[in-house]
């Protein structure tokens, strides 16, 4: 730890990282940052699971809402014209966000969850077979294991599953002898959101589409930390969270290759999604609108954007390596206290820390340190199969954004060495 | 810090780093696990009668501190009790850890219980103190679960 600065002027030493990353000015646009919980300043430390929101989405939120709100694709009216060309805009911004060739393969969603469900109920109930199989990857969220195991169970088809190895990274050495004639989907996660891993995403999808297979990429936990670019990862189908990106909760995004959209059937039916019904036939509407049956999640979408554009305008690699630099500090000063175990090894990580501390079980963890104004992640974080490889019940977890400091990394680590002084 | 100290008082902290009766029971009359998915709390509890009365009762498993200390002291104060004043205890407990009795009505009957009154204001942590409770209320008049002696 620095030591030439005065305790007291603790806004100071942010001015030190080594990145040059203004992480103050950044702090300023998020005002839920700046407020005391049990009388002590508020550290973040859990975005990954949820991230908090720069003022700029809560005004575009407020002002969609307050001048310009009204249905989409349906009115004649000013209003309707007006919101509809902002939620069109909407999807333009994240077709340039993910740098995907057309607007039309953005499809609006609730969130990844409902992204992944979306494919396997849809690619997947179309082409997954008695016999078939899918595979995906040990540290998969259960957003991304449970919606296969439903179809599979349907169709009488197999889970296949990539191992990892003790530091949390894939163990890729026999993953395409995985890939079989019957292999219908490979779903991985692009960032762990338990260990943090950084998966070879682009490796996987080079290997998988030499046998033909597409891939879909769980992006829940990357888009905030990578630069996401679909047409260069080459992946056919990617996933998002609106509220893990600064964004509203309720919206997120499903890329789908155009091909592969158009192939496949629609999967809620309602308006919007059709093109004519009578009770004989009905016809669907064209890519995306077909998979975005009744109204949309207009201001999410809208609040979405917003978030995008504002989290663009910074440089992007700055941000990953003002993040690195925040991850591996946090790593170095974790790593002095020697009741704690990290869990998560990997080559690669982004902006998670999970760990266990001998004798004390994750939610007292929670407990005491939410005490001390610190919000950490206690539990299985979605992810039980990782949990069971590690032979643990459960991590804390400490979550990093751009907004967080070397201070809030000194905090956590005063607050873990109280937890330890309750328990000893 | 004496906020945090109200819930982690030092009998819960000393329960927790040495749970009483923590083994699996070879000859129990009932076992039943309780299990909360929202944190990883996962205890087997076991039960054997003395005639009317509980004659022991023992658990294993993994959790929290307040989970197991809760568990551990559970296990103590339920010996030699019967099942109508295990219910009355359970009441007593649910009830103060919930916030809805107020322990200083009931010190003398809640003996070292009166340990997680601090848990009510921790409306989160409320489920990890009666989970052993839960379970235990259930191996006592439940069915299914209930295990018969070799």
């Amino acid at each position: 730890m620095n030591t030439f600065w005065n305790e007291d002027t603790m806004t100071a030493p942010s001015a030190t990282d080594t990145t040059g990353f203004d992480v103050e000015k950044v702090r300023a646009d998020f005002p839920a940052l700046h407020q005391e919980v049990y009388g002590k300043p508020l550290v973040y430390l859990d975005s990954a699971a949820s991230t908090q929101k720069p003022q700029i989405v809560i005004d575009t939120l407020a002002e969609f809402y307050g001048r310009y709100y009204s249905n989409v694709h349906r009115g004649v009216h000013h209003l309707s014209q007006v919101a509809t060309e902002l939620y069109e805009d909407a999807r333009r911004t994240v077709r340039s966000f993910l740098n995907a060739r057309h607007e039309e393969e953005i499809v609006f969603v609730r969130g990844t969850t409902e992204a992944i469900n979306l494919v396997a109920q849809t690619f997947g109930r179309a082409e997954i077979g008695p016999g078939d199989e899918v595979i995906v990857s040990e540290m998969e969220h259960h957003a991304n294991i449970v919606p296969w195991q439903m179809i599979c169970q349907e169709k009488g088809a197999r889970l296949r599953v990539i191992p990892m190895d003790e530091h949390g990274d894939l163990q890729l050495e026999h993953f395409e002898e995985m890939i079989t004639p019957c292999t219908k989907i490979i779903a991985v996660t692009h960032v762990s959101n338990a260990l943090g891993t950084v998966n070879p995403v682009r490796e996987i999808i080079r290997i998988a589409h030499a046998h033909g297979v597409p891939v879909l990429v769980d992006g829940a936990q990357s888009a905030q930390h990578l630069p996401i670019d679909v047409q260069e990862l080459d992946c056919d189908f990617f996933t998002l969270s609106g509220h893990k990106i600064y964004g509203p909760t309720g919206i997120g995004v499903l890329y789908g290759r155009k091909e592969l959209l158009q192939r496949m059937p629609p999967y809620q039916g309602g308006g919007d999604m059709i093109l004519s019904v009578t009770f004989e036939k009905t016809v669907y509407n064209e890519i995306p609108y077909k998979f975005e049956a009744g109204t949309p999640n207009i201001a999410g979408a809208i609040g979405l954007a917003a978030a995008l554009k504002y989290y663009r305008g910074f440089d992007i690699d700055a941000i990953v390596a003002y993040e690195k630099h925040l991850l591996k500090y946090a790593t170095e000063r974790l790593e002095e206290i020697d009741a704690l175990r990290i869990i998560g090894t990997a080559r690669e990580k982004a902006s998670a820390v999970s760990f266990t501390l001998c004798a004390v079980h994750p939610h007292d963890i929670g407990t005491i340190l939410d005490q001390h104004g610190i919000a950490v992640r206690a539990g299985h974080h979605c992810a039980q199969p990782v949990m069971q490889k590690f032979g643990i019940p459960a991590t804390a977890r400490a979550s990093f954004s751009f907004y967080n400091t070397r201070q809030d990394v000194d905090r956590l680590v005063d607050g873990i060495n109280q937890v330890l002084e309750v328990f000893t | 810090m004496d906020d945090i100290r109200e819930l982690y008082q030092e009998v819960i902290l000393d329960h927790n780093k040495h749970p009483h009766n923590f083994f699996a029971m070879e000859d129990a009359d009932a076992r039943l696990e309780g299990f909360n998915p929202l944190c990883g709390d996962h205890y087997t509890f076991y039960l054997k009668f003395d005639g009317d009365r509980i004659g022991e009762v023992s658990f294993e498993g993994s959790g929290c501190a307040i989970s197991k200390a809760s568990a551990s002291m559970m296990s103590a104060v339920l010996t030699g009790k019967t099942p109508a004043e295990a219910d009355r205890l359970f009441e007593l407990f649910t009830g103060i850890v919930t916030g809805k009795l107020p322990p200083k009505e009931h010190l003398e009957e809640l003996g070292k219980l009166a340990a997680f009154a601090g848990v009510a204001e921790y409306p989160i942590r409320v489920k990890c103190a009666t989970l052993p409770w839960h379970t235990m209320h259930g191996a006592l008049h439940g069915g299914d679960e209930r295990i018969s002696t070799e």
